[in-house]
């Protein structure tokens, strides 16, 4: 049964059809996988055991009876626990929603049950989604499968790890600013962005609204592709929701060909900052690429080099905001001070003891940029460089029909490592960024391990708004081509997963 | 609750010395099914926190989606202010905590409302025209209401606890801002109470609001200042808030004038604040301090997209309009050829659209007026209901002015005759035959009475003899009395007159 484990979403789901196994012992195999390997990665914040297996039972009653079902029926998932469930705990990775059970599903949740797929559980991330580590997490950082005393990116490093340590074939993430695609970078995984309003909101807990988006995560590049036609598609519980179909991208990444695309590498995501090992596999990539017959040309993006700034300005403005209902009054976490507690004190009190140092970081960072007679030149001034870094993708995809850079600038760093220097932190979302800024859709697939520490590489792909099917065309081949120069799946690479003292 | 008075001039000695300013803000509930940005329903008076969603209640995760009824709705009352409408704009962000605002911001319009630049004019009661120019009517979303238990004033210092009632959170609200008004003088205060009830009434006709000031539908808050008689600048403003009837917009402007003027001439500066209205004392109290730097950290509302208005669709709704109710108040004063004095009586009775109805149905005005002036309003008066909900429709008082005109039946029998009509007991031609009411027509009868009557009051009878033809009044009056009301008095007047030969 072990076995099951390793199939890819889509290998599970012809063998629940062809009845070859049940969706009972599949969803069970990763359930046990996550009883036996857990403790030590600590990717699951809550285990929806009893739910989950009964979803599969539904499943196999269904398909014994001949109804109809949709193709991923009975394949498990797992969701970031910044998406709100019905049924379960939702924490945001956070003390101040510590026991809060939401009274809605989110509609990607809704699809997925829709879809009945057996919700595994939630899964870790930092605080509110702010962070690349998963350290942020106020219930202790998810290690990487990789190495236990590495981090597994963030803030989506519990539906990464997750994926990478076999305890999912499938995973739900949220991105906003590399948060689906830095933890897929240095975990060995498949994780997509889609086009800023290709998939619902509703119910993702917010940190940035006008950069948040959710995305799968997954093994294999088709599997992700699976997983975003489930989820996508208009929402109208979402205003920012595209009208548009959610597009054939099945079909692309089964078809995966670049013959005759123009690929282009941005000039201002490599060189310096960049270990050597990342570099020297993302160019094998490019070899790949063009090998296959693609045209690679260097496309350049100079307002890129500003992303980082305009991000950490705009992402904590409107976070300090979506995250003032945080207060005690209607839900969550509330404390009352010693003394008069007036509305205020609680306010505070609740505040200060719920939410870690990150998130009051960027709560204090965004009202600043806000503030009155600082507005326009923190908060409108990062508005115009988004514009300009629009401008700049523009520009771009006249010469390129898909952008290609490292996902991260480094291999996954010790846990740690970067806690105290939150600048050094930040740097690590400088190559995915800019997508979140402009809207554009982006992908990152494992490129192989870096020379001088063995660990994942992420290649990122960029494609132009609402031209998601590009990005699993491309990244179909490429992942193709990898696994033969590397002799399979990066992930069988992986070492078996031991329990550490210290684990949970 | 006992109001601290503060010193103030009388009117006449405050006008003498300074010209007042006024501004007003007035919010208007909308009357639309659902609330501005969520399906929760719009009503009043429902058991606390019934009518909410998710959205209403700002849980995590959750996104606005705007209401297009609203949005017709404030286009309609920005054209009714003969405003421009904004061919884009954008909801904001305001950024509070407070317990009644469940996100801690409340969604509303900053830099660009949907309408802007108008005016109105307001006719006084002398028929003095004034003109009013609009700022703004941009669209927002009311808070919940708190109220607070445990305390002496009912206000949140000195509560023991607040409840909070989340049904009127996301109620959608136009909130109308005026420009400064200025020239008003001595009649600021009236001017004021005129311009509010025209912004009811405009409400009210166009459909979009149940202008129900009782009910918080419409609410005012008045901005007062003074400046000594013939400076350009204007002085410090203070914004009494939540003057919530007609009346009270009138005595609030009056006080702060009176007390603006006693602060001013006592050498003291005019502090910027918010001030509370108290019915009973009919003054105001300090509130909060208030100055234009109070700092909202606005910021485009990024979970909703703009907007976007054309040509076509203002202009279908600026044809959908109704009259606007100055100008049908014109038109039908002019058709129906009342004095100005009558045309008044009617518009304060309620009635106009009655008479309008019941003229329409075949009556001439004096009758229409006649019967909703007289008895109609004397029943409702008794009733203590409004005259058009007796249940008197146009088409019985246009059959009861029938069988008056045949002579059927007299004024006092056609009262008799709506009793029965109201009572159930059928057409008022069944009625007259049921109640047997018709006029005594045949003179044998008649006479009879008129020799009984003469013969009761012999010095009656000798006066008119004598030439005091207005004598004949007592006669006819007992004539009526012995026929029981069921004599023509014209004819009997007659007969009386002939009986003792004097011409009448």
């Amino acid at each position: 049964m072990t076995d099951l484990i390793h199939l890819s979403a889509d290998a599970l789901a012809r063998k629940l059809t062809s009845k070859e196994v049940s969706a009972v012992e599949v969803t069970q195999a990763h359930l046990d996988r996550i009883d036996a390997v857990d403790g030590a990665i600590n990717a699951f914040l809550h285990v929806n055991t009893d739910e989950a297996l009964l979803v599969a039972a539904e499943v196999d009653k269904a398909r014994t009876g001949g109804d109809a079902l949709h193709p991923l029926a009975g394949v498990p998932i797992a969701v970031k626990d910044l998406i709100v469930t019905k049924g379960q705990p939702t924490t945001a990775g956070s003390r101040i929603l510590e026991g809060w059970q939401s009274p809605y599903d989110a509609t990607v949740v809704r699809r997925l049950r829709a879809a009945k797929m057996p919700i595994l559980g939630k899964t870790n991330l930092d605080e509110f989604a702010m962070g690349s580590s998963t350290e942020h997490s106020a219930f202790g950082p998810t290690r990487n499968p990789w190495d236990l005393d590495r981090i597994p990116g963030g803030s989506g490093g519990g539906s990464a790890a997750a994926v990478a340590a076999f305890e999912a074939p499938l995973a739900l993430g949220t991105d906003t600013g590399g948060s689906i695609r830095q933890p897929g970078a240095v975990t060995g995984t498949v994780g997509v962005k889609p086009t800023y309003g290709g998939v619902s909101r509703y119910g993702a807990i917010a940190m940035a609204s006008s950069l948040d988006q959710i995305g799968p995560v997954s093994r294999t590049v088709l599997d992700s592709a699976l997983l975003h036609e489930v989820i996508g598609g208009h929402d109208p519980h979402d205003s920012t929701s595209l009208t548009d179909p959610v597009g054939a991208l099945v079909e692309a990444a089964r078809m995966g060909q670049v013959e005759g695309m123009r690929i282009g590498v941005i000039k201002e995501l490599q060189g310096d900052g960049y270990q050597a090992g990342v570099l020297t596999r993302f160019h094998e990539s490019l070899e790949l690429l063009r090998s296959a017959g693609a045209e690679i040309v260097e496309v350049s993006c100079p307002n890129f080099r500003y992303a980082l700034g305009a991000y950490y300005l705009i992402m904590p403005s409107e976070a300090s905001s979506n995250l003032a209902k945080y207060d005690g009054v209607r839900f969550g976490l509330r404390v009352v001070p010693d003394g008069t507690p007036t509305i205020e004190r609680v306010m505070g009190a609740t505040r200060a003891a719920g939410f870690g140092d990150e998130v009051k970081r960027r709560i204090i960072l965004g009202t600043y940029a806000l503030s009155a007679g600082y507005y326009d030149a923190y908060y409108g001034s990062a508005q115009k460089v988004r514009t300009l870094i629009q401008r700049d993708f523009a520009a771009a995809f006249e010469q390129a029909d898909v952008l290609v850079s490292p996902t991260a600038p480094t291999t996954a760093f010790k846990l740690g490592e970067k806690l105290d220097d939150p600048l050094a932190m930040y740097l690590n979302d400088v190559a995915t960024i800019p997508a979140n800024l402009a809207g554009v859709p982006g992908l990152s697939l494992p490129g192989g391990l870096a020379d001088e520490d063995g660990l994942p590489v992420g290649i990122q792909l960029l494609a132009p708004a609402r031209q998601d099917a590009r990005l699993y065309r491309v990244g179909a081949v490429l992942e193709s081509l990898l696994e033969d120069t590397w002799g399979g799946p990066l992930l069988a690479k992986a070492p078996e997963i031991t329990q550490i003292a210290g684990g949970k | 609750m006992t109001a601290v008075t503060d010193e103030v001039l009388t009117f006449d000695e405050a006008l003498a010395k300074y010209d007042p300013v006024l501004g007003f803000e007035v919010h208007v509930e909308l009357n639309t099914k659902t609330k501005m940005f969520s399906s929760a329903p719009n009503a009043f008076g429902d058991v606390p926190n019934t009518n909410v969603t998710p959205v209403d209640l700002g849980l995590p995760g959750v996104l606005p989606v705007v209401n297009g009824v609203a949005v017709e709705s404030a286009i309609k009352i920005g054209l009714a202010l003969n405003c421009r409408i904004a061919e884009k704009c954008y909801f904001a962000r305001k950024n509070y905590f407070y317990p009644d605002t469940p996100k801690n911001f409340q969604t509303s319009q900053f830099e660009d409302p949907i309408a802007y630049d108008g005016h109105i004019d307001i006719e006084l009661a002398d028929g003095t025209v004034f003109r009013v120019e609009i700022e703004r009517a941009h669209m927002e979303e009311d808070a919940g209401k708190l109220t607070h238990m445990g305390g002496s004033t009912g206000r949140i210092q000195g509560a023991e606890f607040s409840l909070v009632d989340y049904n009127r959170a996301g109620v959608p609200l136009i909130e109308i801002v005026t420009k400064p008004i200025v020239g008003a003088g001595a009649r600021a205060p009236e001017l004021a109470k005129a311009y509010v009830a025209a912004i009811r009434e405009i409400v009210k006709n166009l459909g979009v609001s149940d202008a129900r000031m009782e009910r918080g539908n419409v609410r005012c808050d008045a901005n007062v200042s003074l400046k000594p008689k013939g400076q350009e600048k204007f002085g410090t403003r203070t914004e009494t808030k939540n003057v919530n009837s007609l009346r009270a917009v009138e005595h609030a402007v009056t006080y702060e004038i009176q007390r603006h003027a006693a602060v001013l001439d006592s050498g003291t500066p005019i502090l910027q604040e918010t001030r509370h209205w108290h019915e009973d004392t009919r003054s105001t109290t300090s509130g909060r301090p208030k100055s234009d730097a109070d700092d909202y950290r606005y910021f485009p509302e990024p979970d909703l997209v703009p907007v976007v208005t054309n040509e076509a669709w203002i202009e279908k709704l600026r044809a959908e309009l109704p009259e606007p109710p100055a100008e049908r108040r014109k038109r039908l004063q002019a058709d129906w050829g009342y004095s100005d004095a009558e045309f008044r009586d009617v518009v304060n009775a309620g009635v106009m659209s009655s008479i309008e109805d019941t003229i329409a149905a075949g009556v001439s005005a004096p009758v229409a007026r006649k019967w909703w002036m007289g008895e109609i309003s004397r029943r409702a008066k008794l009733a203590d209901v409004e005259p058009a909900e007796l249940g008197v429709t146009p088409e019985l008082i246009v059959e009861l002015n029938a069988l008056i005109e045949s002579g059927k039946i007299n004024d006092k029998l056609s009262r008799d005759v709506l009793d029965g009509v109201l009572a159930g007991e059928g057409t008022p031609a069944e009625v007259v035959e049921k109640r047997g009411l018709a006029v005594v027509s045949d003179d044998g009868p008649l006479l009879e009475a008129i020799d009984g009557a003469l013969a009761a009051q012999p010095d009656v009878a000798d006066k008119i003899r004598g030439g005091k033809v207005q004598a004949v009044g007592a006669i006819v009056g007992g004539v009526m009395k012995a026929t029981r009301g069921q004599a023509d008095a014209g004819r009997v007047r007659e007969l009386i007159l002939q009986r003792l030969g004097v011409e009448g």
